[in-house]
This record gives structure tokens, C-alpha cells and sequence, in this order.
């Protein structure tokens, strides 16, 4: 007998197939963002020198290949960004790729909270609300989700600032250590964890109602189904049944909003981490904005795009492993 | 046979009272349209109640609310009146809010209806061009629109558009595939119509119910972007803006926490109320869906 392929493998090779176009998309995109803005790398680089003759302005072009026709310059920077060549910044004076390494950390641990919150809290809930539908309960909850939903990042995080550190003084204020703390080991761990309290509960609320809510009409609808009743009829507790029959299908949808929502998490990191100055991906996009650093901008939209397009992959297979419907071949 | 012999029913309301009916059945909709009336009445009225310019000096800065009868909800530290900036700054989200949704629900239909009717390669292309928008992360898409094209009002809201059409063409796209092999498709195929036409004058009307339903959701992600853009400095100085307002507030939050309370909280009245109005009008259209 040949040695089968596991299906689960064929399907993760056919999904990363699928996922190439939309990589070379987001190339050919980000070029068009870099030929749209006003100047190009050799007028970074004058502007750096503080002017120069238009000879050289001339070779320099040539050098960096900007004389060439438009598809050849599209052609070598597809294979660059391809080897992870994001150029240079001519803020940081680094080239983009190191500058993006320094900043990941910090916005993977407040995505990795923020995610792990919201969608803890959220389901359970969410499930709670659904197994006392329409009582008083379940509409104080469901009221809160909507209200959660309506808060701009931005205000709530101005207003947890308020009360937590200004009136309480409970929080730091902004920044993902204490500067001149020196902490090691455990104290280190407490110190960075006290920092991220407030940004993970901006960022987290409003991804928590969509849990919420997502969470409270799949139980609902789940409840309902015969294979339920059946259990019931069995003698299955309402523990058993809830963790055991309904959880387990209602859960299905909430793992595909994780990897829908990922990417909006990412753009939302921005203005939190802006605000509580973490120096994070967010923080330097919204700086290099500020000083036109097109350069940084465009790694820090590719480095994103591949962490959305890996977890969407992630959690495509998680999904696969968890609904045994799905055909993987 | 007499006229009294016909069993003529008794004629049926028009549909908009039975629309009205059966909206407002919802409390929490009724709450909604509500709070949305009161947003656009501020919207309107904004010129009566300050006939200036709402960024000029009104008053001392700093005045908190309820102190002077002349800028009665205070004044921010240049000494703006709060509540001219307010009800000016509900004509700059309402209008952000409704242009850039029209943005994206027009980008939306187009690259939906096309993906949907042909299918095939087309299909192929539109969809991976959809998922390659989905996964940029859409507010760090937006900054970089931002900084290409400039802080102008009309290039923000075009930016928000451009940023938010994938659900909206998601959803066309599904109306049309389902739609697209009916018999009245079929009927005005086989009678010579045109693609355009059958796309837009057969297709279209009856794809359109869900995407009005989720206009209210992209409406109140438009006014949620605007403010963020300009509570982090990048939207229109030249227009009184509450997201703004907040992050000028920022600055005074430690002595002057209302200058950016009361815009934030018209920020979260404004997009609490598109949510329910959503809700509402979904109940209504589809009545049998909720049990």
C-alpha cells in the first residue's frame, strides 16, 4: 500500500496555495501606494543631504533603478519585499525589516491579551445570556455589548486613564515598562502586565460584544436542534449539556470571527498603543505617518498582512480540526 | 351580481404603516431612531445655535459646564465653546458618515455584482483582490490614504470608503450568485437584455434589502474612523470635529475631563443608535427570521 498524505496536511498545503495571489495583490498594492505618494526614496535621500546637483539627483536615480519602466521597478521590488528586503527608513536610519522586529513583540503580546479576553469573556456571556434568554439578566448583558460596541477605543481608554491613573493612581499611565525600574524576572512580569491592563481592556471591549453577541444566537440556535434534545431525553445535567453538546458546535462560528477579526484588532492597535505609548507596530504606524517615513508604512502594512493571512491559516485549520464535517480532501 | 357580492378584502395598508408596524414593535429601535433624530436635529440646527465660526474664541478657556450662560456646556482650553463645536461636529459625522457608506456601498455593488454574475475568473480575481483589502489591517490602510492624499474632508471620507467596501461586496456578491439562475433572470435573458440591464435593473433591486440593512453598520464604522482619525491630529482642521475635540481634550484631561467626556459620550449615543436602528430595521424586513 502507498503511504497516504494526511487529508489534514493537503488541505494547510491548498490553503497556503491560496493565500500566494493575495500575497502578490498586496505587493502590487503597496507598490502603487509608494508611486502615489508625493516624492520617492532619492528625494528622501536629497532631502537628508540637504540638496544636491541635478546630476547626481540623475545617477542616484539610476542607481536605485528608478529610471527603469515601471514593471521592471514593480518586478525588482516584488522580489525584494519577496526576501524580506523592506528597504531603508530614513528616520530610524535602519533598514525597515529591523525596525519592524523591534516593534513585533510588543504588539503580539497586547494582540495576544486583548484576543485572549475578548474571547473568553465574550463567550462565556455570551453563552450565559443564551441559556437565560430574555430575563433580566440576559438584557443587562446584551445592553452592555451594545454600549461596549458604540465606545471608540480612544474614549475609553482617555476615561480608564482618568479614573485608574489620575483620580486612583492604581496604573501607569502610558509605556510597557517603568524606565528606570530595572526589573528582572518576576517583578519584570507584574511590571509589564500592570502596563498592559489598560490597553488590553481598550482594545479588548469592543471585540468582546462581538463575541458576546455572536456567541449568545449560535447557543440559542444550537440549543434548539434535536441532537440536544436528545441528550436531554437521555438524561444528560444542564452542565453536561451545555459544555459537552452545545459548546462544543456553538463555538464553531466564534473561531471564524477570530480570524476575520484579526486583522481589525491589528489596525485598532494603532491608536492604543499611540495613546499609552507602547512601542509597538500601531505607535510606529501612526508615526511614520507623521514623518511621511513611507517606507516603514509599507513593511508595517506587509509584515501585517502576513500575521493576518498566518493566523487566518491558523485558524482555518483549528476550524477544520474542529467541525469533523468538513471535507479536507 | 352586485357590487356587495365581490369579495373584494378589505384594502391592505400601505407597506410603509405596515413597515412602521411592525419597527415599532422593537423598543430598543424605537430608542435608536430616537437618539438618531436627535444627532441629525443637531446636525441641522447647528447654524441656529451658534451663527460663527464654532472654532473661534467664545469665551475664557477652560469654563466647565453649567457656569456660563453664554457657552452653557464650557469651554476647551483655546476657549471654543463646547457646544458649538458639538453641534457642528454632528454635521461633520453625520456627513463623513453617510457620503463614505454611499463610497463603499457603490465600490461594494460594482465588484459584487460583477464577481457574482459572471463567476469564473472573473470571480477568481475580484474575490482574491476582496480578501488582499481584508487582510490589510483597514484604520493602518486608511492612515497611509490619509497621509497620500492629505487631511481634506472630501479625501477622508473617499479614504473611509475605500477601506470599508468588503463586507458590503461579500454580501452582493451572495444575493447575486443566488439570483442569477432564477427564472425571471432566465425570462429577461432569453428576451434579449442586456448584461448591464440585467445586472442593474433586474438583479440589483432584489439584492439590495440586506445591504440597506448593513449600511447602518458601515455607517457607524465610518463615524468611529473619522473620529479616530481625528483624535489621533490627522482629520480636517478646518472643521469642528468630535473625535477632535477629544483628543485636544487629552491634554486637559487631568483639570478639564469634560472637554473630551461630552464629545465622546455624543460619539457613543451616535453609534449606539445606527446599531439599534440597524437591528430595527433587519426585525422588520425579515420578521420570520427572529423567533
Amino acid at each position: 500500500m502507498k503511504p497516504t498524505i494526511p487529508p489534514l496536511l493537503i488541505y494547510a498545503l491548498r490553503r497556503l496555495l491560496q493565500a500566494i495571489p493575495v500575497i502578490i495583490l498586496i505587493m502590487m498594492g503597496t507598490f502603487l501606494l509608494l508611486k502615489m505618494a508625493p516624492g520617492d526614496t532619492v528625494d528622501a535621500l536629497v532631502g537628508d543631504m540637504g540638496g544636491a546637483d541635478a546630476a547626481f539627483i540623475a545617477r542616484l536615480r539610476a542607481e536605485y533603478g528608478l529610471d527603469q519602466p515601471i514593471w521592471v521597478q514593480l518586478w525588482r521590488y516584488m522580489v525584494k519585499l519577496a526576501t524580506f528586503d523592506l528597504g531603508r527608513s530614513f528616520v530610524y536610519e535602519q533598514p525597515v525589516a529591523t525596525v519592524l522586529m523591534d516593534r513585533l513583540g510588543t504588539t503580539l503580546l497586547l494582540m495576544a491579551t486583548s484576543l485572549s479576553l475578548a474571547f473568553s469573556i465574550g463567550i462565556t456571556l455570551g453563552a450565559f445570556a443564551a441559556r437565560r434568554a430574555y430575563s433580566l439578566a440576559d438584557n443587562l448583558i446584551s445592553t452592555l455589548g451594545l454600549i461596549f460596541y458604540a465606545t471608540p477605543s480612544f474614549f475609553l481608554s482617555l476615561m480608564m486613564m482618568l479614573l485608574f491613573s489620575v483620580k486612583l493612581g492604581w496604573l501607569p499611565v502610558g509605556g510597557i515598562k517603568t524606565i528606570a525600574g530595572f526589573y528582572t524576572g518576576w517583578d519584570h512580569v507584574v511590571d509589564v502586565a500592570r502596563h498592559l491592563v489598560m490597553p488590553t481592556a481598550a482594545l479588548s471591549l469592543i471585540y468582546l460584544s462581538f463575541y458576546l453577541r455572536l456567541m449568545r444566537s449560535s447557543v440559542m440556535q444550537v440549543a434548539d436542534q434535536d441532537f440536544v434534545r436528545t441528550a436531554r431525553a437521555k438524561g444528560a445535567g444542564e452542565t453536561r449539556l451545555m459544555v459537552h453538546h452545545i459548546m462544543r458546535n456553538a463555538l464553531l462560528p466564534a473561531v471564524t470571527l477570530f480570524g476575520l477579526q484579526f486583522s481589525t484588532l491589528l489596525g485598532g492597535s494603532v491608536v492604543v498603543e499611540t495613546i499609552f505609548t507602547l512601542p509597538g507596530l500601531g505607535q510606529l504606524a501612526y508615526q511614520s505617518v507623521i514623518q511621511r517615513d513611507m517606507n516603514t508604512l509599507m513593511g508595517i502594512i506587509f509584515l501585517c498582512s502576513i500575521i493576518v493571512i498566518l493566523v487566518n491559516f491558523l485558524t482555518d485549520l483549528l476550524y477544520a480540526r474542529l467541525d469533523s464535517r468538513i471535507e479536507l480532501s | 351580481m352586485t357590487v356587495l357580492d365581490t369579495d373584494l378584502r378589505p384594502a391592505e395598508p400601505p407597506r410603509y404603516v405596515v413597515f412602521w408596524r411592525r419597527y415599532r414593535r422593537n423598543r430598543a429601535a424605537l430608542l435608536g431612531l430616537f437618539l438618531f433624530a436627535i444627532v441629525v436635529l443637531m446636525a441641522l440646527t447647528a447654524g441656529l445655535v451658534d451663527p460663527g465660526d464654532p472654532l473661534r474664541r467664545a469665551g475664557q478657556p477652560l469654563v466647565p459646564p453649567f457656569v456660563d450662560a453664554s457657552t452653557p456646556l464650557g469651554t476647551d482650553q483655546l476657549g471654543r465653546s463646547i457646544l458649538s463645536q458639538l453641534f457642528y461636529g454632528a454635521r461633520i459625522s453625520l456627513l463623513v458618515g453617510v457620503l463614505a457608506t454611499l463610497v463603499s456601498i457603490i465600490i461594494g455593488i460594482v465588484i459584487g455584482a460583477l464577481a457574482g454574475y459572471f463567476g469564473g475568473w472573473v470571480d477568481d480575481l475580484l474575490m482574491r483582490v476582496t480578501e488582499a483589502f481584508q487582510t490589510i489591517p483597514n484604520f493602518v490602510l486608511l492612515l497611509t490614504l490619509v497621509a497620500i492624499l492629505g487631511s481634506k474632508i472630501e479625501w477622508i471620507t473617499v479614504a473611509i470608503g475605500v477601506v470599508s467596501w468588503t463586507a458590503p461586496a461579500r454580501m452582493v456578491r451572495a444575493e447575486f450568485m443566488s439570483l442569477r439562475n432564477r427564472e425571471f433572470v432566465d425570462a429577461a435573458r432569453n428576451l434579449g437584455v442586456s448584461n448591464t440591464s440585467l445586472i442593474f435593473r433586474e438583479i440589483l433591486p432584489n439584492a439590495l434589502p440586506p445591504i440597506i440593512v448593513y449600511a447602518s453598520v458601515i455607517m457607524a464604522l465610518s463615524i468611529l474612523l473619522e473620529s479616530a482619525l481625528a483624535f489621533l491630529g490627522l482629520g480636517d482642521p478646518n472643521y469642528a470635529s468630535w473625535g477632535n475635540m477629544i483628543g485636544q481634550g487629552r491634554a486637559v484631561l487631568r483639570t478639564a475631563w469634560y472637554c473630551s467626556a461630552i464629545p465622546g459620550i455624543a460619539i457613543v449615543l451616535t453609534v449606539l443608535s445606527f446599531s439599534l436602528l440597524g437591528e430595527g430595521l433587519n426585525d422588520a424586513m425579515n420578521p420570520r427570521q427572529k423567533q
